[in-house]
């Protein structure tokens, strides 16, 4: 059941990826400009437009496809942002212990406490928003349950008899570090990896829809729900389209995770 | 009684950290507080006596401390765009949110039992599959665009509930089912994981070889066990569930603290900002503290120290 899943998971996210890189060429029109005849109001699903057009006679498919490379990017790249982060704060909490640990896991403990979507939207006001803003934002905001988990793993491994004779042969913290307790956490980076980044595309896509995630012009589909919400009684294929991908994106995610632990839902 | 002290100090100090990390963040936000007070069209010399009223002319850690130093005496200060005192206004917001965070919570809990005592029995069929994927279909849809899917089906297409707004049981009903939904179903999961584990255990053979009813060994007797590790996930996971408020109370126009704090965010209302954080914050040690207390009580050999 497992393997089946993550097998899921896997073609998936393959295909997404595939979409995300080769979108922007299979779509119909300029995601920018306005296509339809009707300018004034939203186009039903229908050729040439086959998932309708917005209030502005955009064409949905492919602002949908030009989304995915944005959407995917800013989970993948945060998602990076959010490892960075956390594994280094998790080794460092894990590996030395004592003062470092305390001092860094309370850090960790006011950071959980904080209402984290809050924290992000005053630290865009604080960035500017940009790409960039996001990625850091993102990163800023979700690395908590990654030190939490990291450290835990760091904090067993030091124990063991093959860091012991490391440090008994004289090898310095880094190698330590780096050499025998990083390879030993590759195994659970991968899963968290899995579950951060279901995690940070559902949190770019709600910072859009609160209207401050990546600025426009760039499509994002956070975004084409935020702006489809004033439509939502007239036009509701202009929202549904861009909830069910990210719907996709954040399973294949998901189903990658649940297929190596029997988990599914972002690390927190 | 001594670790209950501990845990309170640590609780202040923790409070103290959000309050000065929020601090430092929005001295830095480029803009002028002075100016959301006095409005686009003041003159220097205005701008000079608002920013020498509101302490603005002070250097970072005076204000600090005349915050803290007024907070002490239990005075959040007053919003900068609306000139109310912050405490009456979160006082004003705070049974809204309170409202839908526990109907969220309480339904999220009830969906997480019915579905784990559901499908435990039912493991490795292909009903509890479906759920499964089922499950993690809905864990990974956006909570707001859960609810505008929501508005426009039930609201709007089947009209049962009204489209936003706050009042009755029928205005609550919708987003507290759209924050409750995905957290209930990944209660239900980890449940019916820990259930499997239990079930396997030698004191339950031993209860059904006694002749117990099956529906009481899976509802009381594996239950009380396997229901444990869930409580302290609802206490990590509250915080979590307070970024869903944010978003459900944007889509549903609901009068609460969460569409509050993101206004108080956008306008630059520092007092404003700094109440809500420290609110939210509260809530959230103050739900660990009590998971932590609760934990005891419910399982007698778990010693705090």
């Amino acid at each position: 059941m497992r393997s089946g899943l993550l097998r899921a998971g896997v073609v998936m996210g393959f295909f997404l990826v595939i979409l995300a890189i080769v979108g922007p060429t299979l779509a119909p029109f300029d995601p920018t400009a306005p296509v339809s005849p009707r300018l004034a109001e939203p186009t039903p699903p229908g050729a040439p437009f086959y998932l309708g057009t917005d209030d502005l006679g955009r064409d949905v498919l492919s602002r949908l496809l030009y989304g995915a490379r944005i959407s995917l990017l800013v989970g993948l790249v945060a998602m990076v942002v959010t490892m960075a982060i956390g594994t280094t704060v998790g080794l460092a909490a894990g590996y030395f212990g004592g003062v470092v640990d305390t001092v860094l896991m309370r850090c960790t403990d006011v950071m959980l406490a904080f209402p984290g979507l809050l924290l992000a939207v005053a630290l865009v006001a604080v960035m500017r928003p940009s790409v960039w803003t996001i990625f850091i934002v993102i990163g800023l905001v979700s690395w908590t349950g990654v030190a939490r988990v990291v450290r835990s793993e760091a904090l067993s491994l030091r124990e063991r008899d093959f860091v012991i004779a490391a440090r008994a042969m004289g090898a310095t913290h880094g190698r330590i570090v780096f050499r025998h307790i990083l390879p030993n956490v590759v195994p659970t980076l991968i899963v968290i990896a899995a579950l951060s980044t279901s995690g940070t595309i559902l949190l770019d896509a709600g910072l859009s829809f609160l209207g401050i995630g990546v600025p426009p012009p760039t499509p994002t589909w956070g975004r084409m729900i935020q702006e489809a919400s004033t439509y939502y009684r007239v036009a509701p294929w202009l929202m549904a389209f861009p909830g069910l991908a990210v719907l996709y994106a954040v399973l294949a995610f998901n189903l990658i995770a649940y297929g190596l632990t029997g988990e599914g839902r972002g690390v927190r | 009684m001594r670790y209950l002290a501990q845990r309170l100090a640590w609780a202040a100090v923790i409070l103290l950290g959000t309050t000065a990390i929020t601090f430092a963040i929005l001295f830095v936000v480029p803009g002028d507080p002075a100016r959301v007070v006095a409005g686009p069209r003041a003159d220097a010399a205005t701008l000079a006596t608002i920013r020498r009223e509101l302490g603005l002319d002070r250097s970072l850690p005076v204000q600090y401390g005349q915050y803290l130093w007024r907070l002490a005496h239990g005075d959040l200060g007053r919003s900068y765009a609306t000139r109310q005192p912050v405490a009456t206004t979160l006082v004003r917001r705070l049974p809204a949110t309170a409202a839908l965070a526990s109907a969220g919570l309480a339904i999220a809990v009830l969906i997480g039992l019915v579905g784990a005592l559901v499908t435990a029995p039912l493991a490795g069929t292909w009903f509890d599959r479906a759920v499964l994927v089922a499950s993690l279909a809905l864990l990974s849809a956006p909570v707001f665009w859960l609810g505008m899917m929501g508005l426009y089906w039930v609201g709007f297409r089947w009209r049962l509930v009204p489209l936003g707004g706050a009042g009755s049981l029928r205005h609550l009903i919708l987003p507290a089912l759209v924050l409750g939904l995905g957290t209930g179903v990944y209660y239900a999961r980890l449940l019916h994981t820990n259930l499997q584990e239990v079930l396997a255990l030698d004191y339950i053979r031993a209860a059904r070889a006694r002749g117990v009813a099956p529906l009481r060994v899976l509802g009381v007797h594996a239950l009380r066990n396997a229901g444990l590790p869930l409580l302290t996930v609802i206490g990590l996971d509250f915080a979590a569930l307070m970024n869903g408020v944010v978003l459900t109370e944007t889509v549903f126009h609901w009068p609460g603290l969460g569409r509050l704090a993101f206004d108080a965010v956008l306008a630059l209302d520092v007092p404003m900002i700094m109440g809500t954080v420290l609110l939210s914050a509260g809530l959230v040690v103050a739900t660990n503290l009590a998971v932590d207390l609760l934990y005891r009580l419910v399982d007698p050999r778990i010693r705090l120290e």
